[in-house]
């Protein structure tokens, strides 16, 4: 461990904060429909967009019309997307398919659609050899901004059932999409995209490039239009890398400064919400408790991860290797890791994509020592609470501060109230089950991968003893919380050294991986637009001396306790048995 | 439900329009204008022949031959030898190694035999290029980066403690002095971002294209 690495991550978190406040009451403009600093340039476009896809803004949506709405664009999106994906070949003519990769298998593309629609962006499939730069942008770029629009746009929605005093209206699904995708995500992503291609990203539509190096040895290198898919897939907590290796890959994270950009890219949205919620709700005292309760859970697993990364692994210490600092070299577990990021560069930002549900890393988790590597199991414990993903985050956090509600209602013998309004057994039943959609999803996928001949096909060669369940565990965990990341020995296609031709999906895990995937993501989203709905319109009592706050240090405490005691209710077996039992024994299997 | 039909049909269309075509295009009209090097990826000539990418790392590898015939291995990828003229690049995971076309991860757990048996190996080579000209290493003194495979397979970098190390062997081999060759370490190794994020790393590929400036290519 070093200075620099602490300042690294004690920095980062200073700089988050100060980028959040001001983009948290920009967006609160925005969906309250105050006049914002991008009017004049946004609202004739907007205005326009309206017009053509026929939307009545006046017209506001009660839940179940909102949550209508939402599944109908959800499933035209989805259509499109695997048309795309299975009609590859068929876009030729448009050049942007220079290496004539194949269309995807069935299998494949619709592990790869439902990944992309439910913003999981999970990757089966190798970037650079197997999409065209045509499935890339017209495909996947587009999912990019829409599944995170579509994130957005719910927790907007629960925060006005939260705080909506009168009727049943929850907002305008089409207006709120809009206004997301133009005001919110596009302005950032396209000033991101150029500081990136200022920094050493690519962007072209290139055949790759053929070489014979200086000792005339043949290189061939990956091309495409990286750094317009690189911004929005970090901004949007999207995750799906235009390589294989995502921002391990020089071209999508070129420097350590790009590596820093990257990350406040991927929380600067969640962390706004947070703070847009504060204001929204007219308490902002709210919105700090809830972000210092993140805050305090995120640094945490921070500091671990990069302590036990910097420790080094059992495999490196057996092989007779130093880990500690020495001149010139910081030491630690580099196995998968990129010098130019070093061990605190790539343990901070495998955090921060493992708490949102970005899903993005710049280095293999699968190599990560056992300790390192429960950071990102743990995170993906806590459901995205741990500021989350864009949208999905706060609206999991709210879930879950009902929740706290009514157990400290409970504890001290109270009728639980959140912001004057009573909390009744209809919404802690839908909080319940929409809290518990993912956690099952994840354990049931599971031991199907464990206890079936067709899910352990997937299994790397190289992942023995726990290895192989870590391997298992952590793909369906991190495809029911819609995050991506991998431990990416975990496959389901199998392809050839050169290009895609003859490669074939693994039917069982792509099948398993995509309902996992939108199980655990459209369950939840109904579930938290139904609260919204039973909550939206209730009367408002006064505050008085009996009301239990939720705006104190005391209920953050309450929060984290309610967070970490559901998730270790959950999780704690399936941990034990994988990553705790490797960081635990320093056994070589 | 046939309104938010007819919404979600032209919807999905028009945005993919605007946010699939529109907006690539752009970045790439302005990046290739404003930025072409980058965009580009950075490309590096000698003599006018493309030799790489100042971001890729490559083999800085001799193909073997034998009995007048270049080797290759079972998949027809050329089996190789590291150049003891060039500073070498970190581990690669990727089939050929530093393949820039089909990047993956070593995907070796912290606690599996395999990976102890990849690292012994790769500190056996290591020591076996650096020791003779640096009698007292041993593999404890081994910079874990030479060891590790990188992330990407192509990273371009290594670190500080592992340029310095291969600078002895550098400058036997070069007839340079260590003050020359440790010169040119320092200027190609590059600062943190911000000066604080990140670690610094030498850049090999430039690192060598110096050093073929400066005693003469091949």
């Amino acid at each position: 461990m070093t200075f620099l690495g602490w300042l690294l991550i004690f920095g980062f978190a200073v700089i988050l904060t100060l980028l959040a406040l001001p983009l948290g009451r920009y967006m609160a403009a925005v969906y309250t429909g105050e006049r914002t600093i991008l009017d004049p340039i946004l609202r004739r476009p907007e205005r326009l967009l309206y017009r053509v896809m026929r939307v009545d803004t006046g017209q506001g949506q009660d839940w179940k019309a909102y949550a209508k709405s939402l599944i109908v664009f959800s499933l035209a999106g989805w259509l499109l997307l695997y048309f795309v994906l299975r009609t590859q070949t068929l876009w030729n003519f448009t050049g942007l398919n220079p290496q004539h990769f194949h269309s995807g298998t069935w299998d494949l593309s619709f592990n790869t659609t439902s990944s992309f629609l439910t913003n999981t962006n999970w990757q089966y499939y190798g970037g650079e050899t197997t999409l065209s730069y045509f499935s890339q942008m017209v495909g996947l770029t587009v999912q990019n901004f829409l599944s995170a629009a579509v994130g957005i746009v719910v927790a907007v929605a629960l925060i006005r059932g939260i705080i909506g005093r009168t009727g049943k209206s929850l907002g305008n699904f089409w207006q709120d999409l809009v206004r997301t995708v133009l005001y919110v995500l596009a302005p950032i992503a396209i000033v991101a995209a150029f500081v990136l291609v200022f920094q050493g990203s690519i962007q072209n539509f290139s055949h790759y490039l053929g070489l014979s190096t200086l000792t005339h040895l043949p290189q061939v290198i990956g091309m495409g239009p990286v750094a317009s898919q690189e911004a929005i897939k970090l901004l949007g907590t999207n995750g799906g890398g235009f390589f294989n290796v995502n921002s391990a890959h020089p071209f999508e994270n070129p420097t350590g400064f790009t590596n820093l950009l990257e990350m406040l890219l991927v929380l600067v949205i969640p962390a706004a919400l947070i703070f847009m919620y504060g204001r929204m709700s007219g308490n902002r005292r709210q919105g700090y408790t809830l972000y210092a309760v993140v805050m305090v859970m995120f640094l945490g697993a921070c500091a671990v991860a990069y302590i036990a990364e910097a420790h080094g692994s059992p495999a490196q210490h057996a092989a007779g290797l130093h880990t500690g600092v020495v001149a010139g070299s910081t030491g630690g577990n580099m196995e998968g890791k990129e010098q130019r990021f070093g061990i605190a560069g790539s343990a901070l930002f495998d955090v921060i994509t493992t708490v949102t549900s970005c899903g993005a890393v710049n280095s293999a988790l699968e190599s990560f020592t056992g300790i390192g590597g429960a950071v990102p199991f743990a995170n993906l414990s806590a459901s995205e609470t741990i500021f989350g993903g864009v949208g999905t985050g706060l609206y999991s956090l709210l879930l879950y501060v009902i929740l706290a509600v009514f157990i400290g209602g409970l504890m001290v013998g109270r009728t639980p109230e959140f912001l004057g309004k009573k909390i009744e057994a209809r919404e802690v039943k839908l909080t319940i089950i929409a809290l518990l959609a993912t956690p099952l999803m994840a354990l049931f996928c599971t031991a199907m991968g464990v206890a079936t001949r067709s899910g352990r096909a997937s299994l790397s060669a190289a992942a023995t003893g726990p290895q192989g369940f870590s391997e298992t565990f952590y793909a369906y965990l991190s495809q029911a919380n819609n995050n991506g990341s991998a431990f990416a020995g975990y496959t389901g296609y199998l392809q050839p050294n050169a290009g895609n031709v003859g490669a074939h999906g693994v039917t069982f895990a792509d099948l398993l991986g995509g309902f996992d995937m939108l199980v655990a993501r459209y369950m939840p989203i109904l579930f938290a637009l139904a609260i919204a709905g039973a909550l939206a319109g209730k009367r408002v009592s006064p505050a008085g001396l009996g009301t239990m706050r939720t705006d104190n240090p005391t209920f953050g405490v309450l929060l984290i306790g309610v967070i970490v005691l559901v998730g270790a209710l959950t999780f704690f077996p399936a941990l034990l048995l994988g990553p705790i039992v490797q960081g635990l024994t320093g056994h070589l299997y | 439900m046939k309104k938010d039909l007819i919404t979600s049909a032209i919807g999905i269309v028009v945005l993919t329009l605007l946010l699939g075509i529109v907006y690539p295009l752009v970045i790439t009209g302005v990046s290739q204008v404003a930025f072409p090097g980058n965009a580009n990826g950075q490309q590096v000539f000698v003599h006018g022949r493309l030799v790489g990418s100042k971001l890729i790392g490559q083999p800085f590898a001799d193909q073997v031959v034998k009995n007048g015939k270049p080797q290759v291995d079972k998949n027809g990828n050329p089996v190789t030898t590291p150049d003891p003229r060039y500073f070498q690049t970190r581990p690669s995971a990727t089939v050929p190694a530093d393949n820039a076309a089909g990047t993956a991860f070593s995907n070796l757990g912290p606690n599996n035999v395999a990976t102890e048996q990849a690292i012994a190996a790769n500190v056996q080579t290591y020591l076996g290029l650096e020791k003779p000209y640096d009698p007292r290493l041993t593999a404890a003194h081994v910079p874990v980066d030479a060891v590790d495979s990188s992330a990407s397979g192509i990273d371009p970098d290594i670190s500080v403690a592992n340029a310095d190390i291969q600078a002895h062997r550098i400058a036997a081999v070069r007839h340079l002095t260590l003050a020359q060759v440790d010169a040119l370490v320092a200027k190609y190794t590059g600062g943190r971002g911000l000066g604080f994020s990140g670690e610094p790393g030498v850049n090999v590929l430039q690192l060598n294209l110096a050093l073929d400036r400066l005693t003469g290519g091949r």
